[in-house]
């Protein structure tokens, strides 16, 4: 098919996938923060590399290992969010969205600057845990074990917060505290802290997806800058308030993605936004969008 | 308005301020300059050992020259042509600059040669390799002094089709270094009798090569060819092996620096062929310098390294043999001169720019083989400067055929 | 308005003092682009309140199709700085046409996006010489009379460009135009209620400005005398942004105090402390946003208002 061994194509596309797991990660959170907060979060893919480099330095300072840092990782990370968030980010919400979003910016080099400076540019390589090394014979390519599980903690992560935000209390209360905190907080309900709670988890998510993709890529003080944009580009997509929307999207996109890279692998940069140009101009509110 | 004008003196200020502050050296020294990436993909093979190297040979000179001080200034280029060029311009403009030495990034030292041609200051390419900087892109200012793409692939391609790696495909580096190597290694995989089945090119500092290596392994080729360098090089191999890739498709490690065997470990890297144009363990020459530099940085220096010594030496040599700094009288006596040191025995520079000296091809040994610390490399091959770079190719106007 | 008359006279003596004063011109020369580039993305910001995340694109676009006409096609200096900006605007009407159809946040979102296409597409097309760029671009002369080889006849004629610039934005403000975008800016569903084609308005402030930036791409090829990566990466967008906000959005001295200062920052505090540069101006950036949003010229003029 198309002059390439479907080998390859199958190969591509699970490659796809698990690219795809990542955007829907990164968008997840990216989607909750905006969703219950308004606030357009920069800064994501610098939390995201924090969520990696929390595990390298965590495994290489207190020999943590892997599982550990999945755990701990997101939790040390989310800290740090809840910190910005109330020393810096509460002072801009009753500003322009648009100072959110600068001011996310400025985070987000501060951090990757600093992280660059310590760490220098190029990557450190972590290793890939014990239990998950390996790889499976598809068949038609030879999958790692560990990016099978990539794919699989994702969606049930994915699939827990979609239905904590959905279908539980504390996820009815965020969304109330989004259509009106005022009320909400007449209501007796802790509004500033919900709001630092929620940047802290939807940072935390960040970097899980972090902790997650270190063995997978090298872990740089750059990875999270390209990948923020694509992610961005996923949310536009699926709809900008909307967690299924990202989620799906960010699947789907990352298995065009991988389509692309076998028919026409010059543009499989360029792909996503394309689709978000496209999606754009025929229906502006995104894929799930609510407006 | 009162503040308006206020912004004005300040910015005339930092301005007066900075124009004051880049002429500092203009008062009778001799400057070398060093432009290399310092903290990115390429840092290990040069870097900041590179500077360590300079540094000594500056003391081993006696710090002066002429009874001129020696001062040394350090930028990083960050893999960015623009800003290697922009420094070593401003630093010709404003700080008397006599000499560069050009770190890695075939790209960066492609953009740097133009600047050695237009302000007439020797260049002394180190990491780079390229070896367009001594044909199209070749200048009169311009010296390739460690190892070249030609001379890569002369030693390790023609080392695996000779010994049945037939089939090859390559996974580039998308820029100009990559593109080179690739070059250079499939007009040595044809020469050869073998065939060349296709590239995909990949960023350079990409963070996942594992589309790139499933494309690749799609191919059927015997022998990945990989045209990349430094962290690059380490990460694709890594993920080579993780996809198993590895199992069916020899790994050609196209340029591999003893940094890079070392982050790799020997279990990983064993077998594998590369070219290099100094080793830290060939002689006592070498071991000598090798342990200074061991003392200074806890870690073996690889050719970069010695190779930025060696041109520091042989510039200064030149400058004093000439009785001046002029950088027309340098060329000249570096292109006459014979290169005899740690480095490199019966070396000298050819008319295109080519340091031409004795190329190794090495295979990395095993664990077992392996006797003590950074024992990683036997000698398989020892090629004459002329056969490891080739005759001149008559693309660079100072050289016709 | 005498005031500001007896300012720009200073500001403009000193500007035509820097060979005099042994600045290094081209040091000065990048200034100038910069601050043309942040005066264009002002007209943006500032005075038609759209952020933008995306500008580099226009900027380096112009800058790589004058450095391509004059390298690889040997077209004259004036006729490729023409092409450059004609490009830009084309780019600018494309993207705007597109972006215009969201507000505020997903405005500036789409924008990244479309800047992070062109981006790629610079990478990918043959012509932009990728990770290496167009190297060697040689100034050529004005209307072959005046030989730009000199850096301080070249920074002569980006002095005019700049000031032309500065004055053109400063008519397109004060133009009937201008007081609609102003209007936009400050309500936009009142403008609308006054019977305003605010998307018409808002495109035509896009490609202006779009096209002012693509100018200062064009001369900073011609100026460094190459064209590389880093003029359409997403930091160049990030940056001219931070220069606006440093300066002062909102007022036409505020972009150029805010390039002149990053600009120097980067070039002399980066032989101090190295890389820690981008961190510390990231924090000034926070702190503007957090304390200073009227930026340098914003909070000096309000001080002054004050007293």
């Amino acid at each position: 098919m198309f002059g390439v061994p479907t080998t390859v194509i199958l190969g591509q596309l699970m490659l796809g996938l698990v690219n795809g797991a990542f955007y829907a990660l990164l968008s997840l959170g990216l989607a909750v923060i905006f969703g219950l907060m308004g606030v357009v979060n920069f800064a994501h893919g610098a939390f995201y590399t924090l969520g990696a480099f929390a595990a390298l330095l965590g495994l290489q300072w207190f020999g943590v290992n892997y599982w550990g840092a999945l755990v701990l990782a997101p939790l040390a990370v989310g800290i740090f969010g809840v910190v910005s968030e109330r020393l810096l980010l509460r002072h801009v919400y009753k500003l322009e969205p648009l100072y959110g979003l600068l001011l996310t910016f400025g985070l987000s080099l501060i951090v990757e600057g600093t992280l660059r400076e310590l760490f220098g540019s190029s990557g450190r390589s972590y290793p890939v845990p014990d239990a998950l090394k390996g790889a499976i014979n598809m068949g038609f390519m030879i999958l790692p074990l560990y990016r099978a599980w990539v794919i699989l903690a994702s969606l049930v992560i994915c699939g827990g917060t979609w239905f904590v935000i959905e279908r539980t209390r504390l996820g009815s209360t965020l969304r109330a505290a989004t259509e009106n905190a005022q009320l909400l907080q007449a209501f007796g309900v802790n509004v500033p802290l919900l709001f630092a709670a929620t940047y802290g988890g939807g940072v935390a998510l960040a970097a899980l997806a972090g902790v997650l993709a270190a063995p997978v890529i090298v872990v740089s003080p750059l990875m999270g800058n390209s990948l923020v944009t694509v992610v961005f580009a996923v949310v536009v997509i699926g709809g900008m308030g909307s967690i299924l929307g990202s989620v799906v999207s960010g699947l789907t996109l990352g298995v065009v993605e991988g389509f692309t890279k076998v028919i026409y692998p010059e543009a499989s940069n360029i792909v996503v936004f394309v689709v978000m140009a496209l999606v754009l101009i025929l229906r502006p509110a995104g894929l799930f969008g609510k407006e | 308005m009162k503040g308006r004008k206020l912004i004005t003196r300040l910015a005339a200020a930092l301005g007066i301020l900075a124009g004051g502050s880049a002429a500092f050296a203009a008062g009778g020294e001799i400057v070398i300059g060093d432009i290399d990436d310092l903290s990115g993909t390429y840092a290990d093979a040069q870097g900041v050992g590179g500077i360590e190297a300079i540094k000594m040979a500056i003391g081993d000179f006696g710090g002066t020259v002429l009874g001129r001080k020696i001062v040394l200034l350090t930028a990083d280029h960050q893999n960015k042509p623009d800003v290697g060029a922009s420094k070593f311009r401003e630093w010709s403009d404003q700080s008397g600059l006599n000499m560069l030495i050009g770190g890695s990034n075939t790209g960066v030292n492609i953009a740097m040669a133009k600047v050695a041609a237009a302000k007439k200051v020797p260049l002394f390419v180190i990491g780079a390799g390229g070896a367009s900087l001594t044909n199209e892109d070749c200048t009169a200012y311009s010296i390739h002094y460690v190892y070249d793409t030609t001379a890569l692939a002369n030693g390790t391609a023609s080392t695996i089709v000779k010994s049945g790696g037939k089939t090859w495909f390559y996974l580039t580096a998308d820029y100009a270094f990559g593109s080179q190597l690739q070059n250079a290694a499939s007009k040595v995989v044809e020469a050869n009798g073998g065939k060349n089945l296709g590239a995909v090119r990949a960023p350079l500092a990409s963070m996942d090569f594992s589309s790139f290596l499933l494309q690749a392994q799609g191919s059927g080729a015997a022998v990945l060819g990989l045209a990349n360098a430094g962290a690059d090089f380490s990460n694709s191999l890594k993920a080579a092996n993780e996809f198993g890739i590895t199992k069916t498709m020899k790994p050609a490690a196209l340029l591999a620096f003893i940094s890079d065997i070392h982050r790799l470990g020997l279990q990983t890297a064993q077998g594998l062929y590369l070219t290099t144009g100094w080793y830290w363990d060939l002689n006592d020459d070498t071991r000598a310098f090798a342990k200074r530099y061991f003392a200074k940085m806890q870690v073996e220096p690889t050719m970069d390294h010695a190779g930025a010594y060696s041109a520091t030496m042989s510039y200064l040599a030149a400058v004093k043999t000439m009785g001046s700094a002029d950088s027309d009288k340098v060329m000249a006596e570096l292109k006459r001169m014979k290169i005899n040191d740690m480095f490199a025995k019966g070396g000298y520079v050819r008319a295109d720019g080519v340091m031409v000296h004795t190329m190794y091809v090495m295979q990395v040994k095993s664990p077992q083989e392996s006797k003590y610390p950074w024992d990683y490399y036997k000698v398989v091959k020892q090629m004459a400067g002329e056969e490891a770079f080739g005759p001149v190719t008559g693309a660079c106007a100072l050289a016709p055929k | 308005m005498r005031k500001a008359g007896i300012f720009y006279a200073l500001a403009g003596l000193f500007a035509l003092c820097v060979p005099v004063l042994g600045i290094y011109p081209i040091f000065m020369m990048k200034l100038l682009c910069f601050a043309m580039f942040a005066c264009a993305f002002n007209l943006l910001l500032g005075f038609s309140g759209m952020l933008s995340f995306g500008h580099a694109a226009f900027f380096g676009t112009a800058a790589y199709t004058t450095g391509w006409l004059v390298t690889a096609h040997g077209w004259g200096t004036v006729p490729a700085i023409l092409a450059g900006i004609i490009v830009a605007a084309a780019l600018g009407l494309g993207i705007g046409l597109i972006a215009i159809r969201r507000r505020g946040i997903y405005f500036a979102m789409v924008t990244l996006a479309l800047a992070q296409l062109v981006y790629f597409i610079c990478l990918e097309a043959p012509f932009t010489g990728g990770e290496n760029g167009l190297q060697d671009v040689p100034r050529g002369s004005l209307i072959g009379v005046l030989a730009l080889k000199s850096d301080i006849v070249m920074y002569y004629v980006v002095l005019a460009a700049f000031a032309a610039v500065f004055a053109s934005i400063r008519r397109i403000v004060h133009s009937p135009f201008g007081q609609v975008l102003k209007a936009i800016r400050d309500n936009e569903p009142r403008a609308i209620s006054l019977g305003y084609d605010i998307n018409r308005y808002k495109l035509l402030a896009f490609v202006l400005s779009a096209t002012l930036s693509g100018l200062a791409g064009s001369l900073k090829t011609l100026v460094l005398g190459f064209t590389t990566l880093s003029d359409v990466l997403q930091a160049n967008s990030g940056e001219v942004i931070l220069m606006t906000l440093l300066g002062g959005s909102g007022t036409f001295f505020g972009p150029v105090a805010g390039a002149a200062l990053i600009v120097t920052l980067q070039e002399y505090l980066s032989d101090i402390v190295g890389g820690w540069v981008t961190v510390i101006i990231g924090g000034v950036f926070v702190a503007c946003v957090l304390a200073f949003r009227r930026g340098i010229v914003g909070e000096l003029a309000a001080l002054r208002l004050l007293r």
